[in-house]
């Protein structure tokens, strides 16, 4: 058994569910207005700049646990 | 509900019976052909038929164009035609090696008919937290998608059974969640890749007579984002197949480009018992195979069945998953 790499899954999911929870929390009820017809592309620029960086942040969470993973298996 | 039970078997039937009657003659007809390739994990280096995506694409597509005519509905024609496009994509690569780019944006096309259909919904729906209203992102999503699935799924297909039978067990805890959620014409479209997959497994599995190819692969993944799409379901469909990702992100971290995986160097090598060991290279990529066998050398049967055990755990997630969409916090 790879229990290492089921911890791995594990942590993912709940990366998945918690980012999840963030996008909806702070993305979803994101809105500009003020700007007229441009408001619909500004909301949406916006909500795509955090989720980019909403992303980036698992990305390095996830390359982080990947690292301790590997150190793990490699001091098995 | 009732109603839905005629249309399923039929369907499921057929995606079952046609792979499972239909792949033996296109082994036959592409070994009579010389299209055989060097299968690299046998000692004795036995020729394996490929590509075998002909006998998936008949399956999958003949089994819900049956459901289509049962059920009119958009989604289930975008699924169809969105599929048929990736299996040509992957053929073309199949017969010609493309760069490592043409895969991934041949396969944004694919999407196409999702988009011009309006066969999804542009609210992405997390567990716990409810939906997220994101009508331009998600048509991002949904170009993005096609290319991952048929991607990540095509970059696990590098053992005996490993590809079809991973599809098999995500399409099978996929067709749950969408049960689950009462979405029950789009489970039974998961279902027929499910089926249509488990027949192809019948011959794929270790020691393999046919190969998918890229044509197989693709087609598996970019059916199975299809479904994700217009089940709703994306968030719950990418932590079905989380090993696949974790391959995927585990390559990409380690080569920091996208590349063919026929330009790579093997991750592993193999040992006087002719069980897989990683190697030595330093510049060979991580992947889950050698996250795998990184303790000790394994046996390309006994690491499919780590994967095998991997997709179970990530299906079981999904699931729960799935109940949890229920719920809000």
């Amino acid at each position: 058994m790879s229990i290492p790499i089921f911890s791995f899954i594990f942590a993912m999911w709940v990366l998945i569910i918690v980012g999840g929870g963030l996008m909806v929390v702070f993305i979803g009820p994101l809105s500009f207005s003020g700007a007229g017809d441009l408001d619909p592309l500004i909301n949406s620029g916006a909500k795509v700049l955090i989720a980019m960086i909403l992303i980036f942040i698992w990305v390095i969470a996830l390359l982080k646990i990947k690292n301790w993973i590997f150190r793990k298996i490699t001091n098995q | 509900m009732e109603q839905l039970i005629i249309p399923a078997i039929i369907a499921i039937t057929i995606a079952f019976f046609s792979v499972y009657g239909l792949t033996p003659f296109v082994i036959r007809a592409l070994e009579k052909r010389n299209i055989t390739v060097v299968d690299a994990n046998k000692k004795e280096k036995t020729m394996v038929a490929r590509p075998g995506g002909l006998s998936i694409i008949v399956g999958i597509e003949s089994s819900l164009i049956i459901l289509y005519v049962f059920f009119p509905i958009s989604e289930i024609l975008a699924v169809i035609l969105t599929t048929f496009f990736a299996f040509v994509v992957g053929l073309i690569d199949d017969k010609k090696t493309m760069g490592g780019w043409f895969k991934p944006l041949a396969l944004a096309f694919c999407a196409a008919p999702i988009l011009l259909l309006g066969a999804y919904d542009s609210n992405l729906a997390f567990p716990l937290f409810g939906t997220v209203q994101i009508p331009l992102l998600y048509m991002a999503l949904v170009v993005f998608m096609i290319p991952i699935m048929g991607n990540t799924i095509n970059s696990i297909d590098v053992l005996n059974g490993v590809a079809s039978g991973f599809i098999t067990i995500a399409s099978f805890a996929l067709s749950i969640c969408l049960f689950i959620l009462q979405n029950y014409e789009v489970g039974i479209v998961s279902l027929c890749l499910a089926f249509s997959s488990l027949a192809f497994y019948k011959y794929h599995k270790f020691p393999s007579k046919v190969f998918p190819g890229d044509s197989g692969a693709i087609t598996f993944g970019a059916a199975y984002g299809g479904i994700a799409i217009i089940g709703g379901v994306e968030v719950i469909a990418a932590i079905a197949i989380l090993p696949a990702i974790i391959n995927s992100f585990l390559f990409l971290s380690s080569v920091k480009k996208i590349v063919e995986h026929r330009e790579i160097k093997n991750p592993t090598s193999h040992t006087d018992d002719w069980k897989l060991q990683t190697t030595s290279e330093n510049h060979a990529p991580i992947t889950l195979v050698r996250l795998l066998i990184a303790k000790k050398p394994l046996s390309e049967k006994q690491i499919g069945y780590e994967i095998f055990k991997l997709a179970i755990f990530s299906g079981i997630l999904a699931i729960i998953t799935a109940f949890m969409m229920g719920v809000t916090i």
